[in-house]
């Protein structure tokens, strides 16, 4: 497991699958740090990237325009990709910006593993 | 539908750093509940603000940390007087744009950025870009409370309970 102050990323849970796990706001201070974490994860190729958000309270745009290229960079490199236990707020975004559908989210983190 | 006054209820100056974002969310949100918006619809007002105050870093100051934006708050009123939504204004001395061109990109366009616009009007009623007199830009946000309860019902649901727990205190 490697982890900075806001960002964990847990690579034991399961065969192949790397865990992202922020906290707090992902918000425009705050979501450069996920997205280096996120690019540092894609260089190992891994066969799924689960981003669990179980402790994110709140995420903006600049979240989002992360998880979007995050997802581009995992579509390329033929890694799955799968959000995962999203609180309201966060999930209400997505659905603003009518990107429910362009992510997998589902609700909880073994859900997210075995999908 | 009217604000309450000219003079705004609350002004704050902040400078041009993401890492103050969180205050002006914390502040708008707690004033939108107490003005009578659910939880999801105080989360979402506070999305917008965050939204607007992002371009502003972004593309009116470039990223600058040491400039000025102000953040005014209005009840609004409805015909009775009765608390009916809130009117928040942006200013700052950013670049002037032309206000025809504050728009998002089309949602079906999905790449990193150029949400802030699109997510701003989704979730306001009314979002007014204009040049302020001299320099900068000015951003006028307004939101209905057609959800969520009047302070004026909560206040009086709160004096119900209040009483009730007093007499259920009493015939203990």
């Amino acid at each position: 497991m490697a982890s900075d102050e806001n960002i964990a990323v847990l690579d034991d849970l399961a065969e192949g699958v790397v865990v992202v796990r922020p906290t707090g706001d992902v918000d425009m201070s705050r979501s450069p740090d996920l997205r280096m974490a996120l690019r540092a994860v894609h260089e190992g190729r891994p066969m799924k990237l689960v981003v669990d958000l179980e402790q994110v309270g709140y995420m903006d745009s600049s979240g989002l325009a992360t998880l979007v290229e995050s997802m581009r960079t995992a579509k390329g490199n033929k890694t799955s990709m799968v959000l995962c236990a999203m609180n309201d707020k966060v999930r209400a975004i997505f659905e603003i910006a009518r990107l429910h559908q362009f992510f997998t989210i589902v609700d909880s983190l073994e859900d997210a593993i075995s999908a | 539908m009217k604000t309450m006054s000219d003079r705004p209820h609350i002004r704050v100056e902040l400078l041009s750093n993401p890492i103050y974002l969180c205050g002006a969310r914390e502040l708008v949100g707690s004033v939108a509940k107490r003005l009578g918006f659910d939880d999801l619809d105080c989360s979402k007002i506070a999305l917008a603000v965050d939204e607007a105050l992002c371009n502003v870093i972004r593309h009116g100051y470039n990223r600058r940390t040491d400039c000025p934006i102000w953040i005014s708050i209005w009840p609004i009123e409805n015909g009775s007087g009765k608390p009916a939504g809130i009117k928040i204004v942006i200013e700052d001395e950013a670049k002037q744009v032309e206000p025809l061109k504050m728009r998002g990109r089309e949602l079906s366009d999905i790449r990193p950025g150029g949400l802030g616009v699109h997510i701003i009007r989704e979730v306001m009623d009314e979002a007014q870009y204009e040049r302020r007199e001299g320099k900068g830009m000015r951003l006028t946000l307004i939101k209905k409370a057609d959800v969520g309860e009047s302070p004026v019902r909560l206040a009086s649901r709160t004096a119900q309970s209040s009483a009730a727990h007093k007499r259920q205190a009493t015939e203990r």
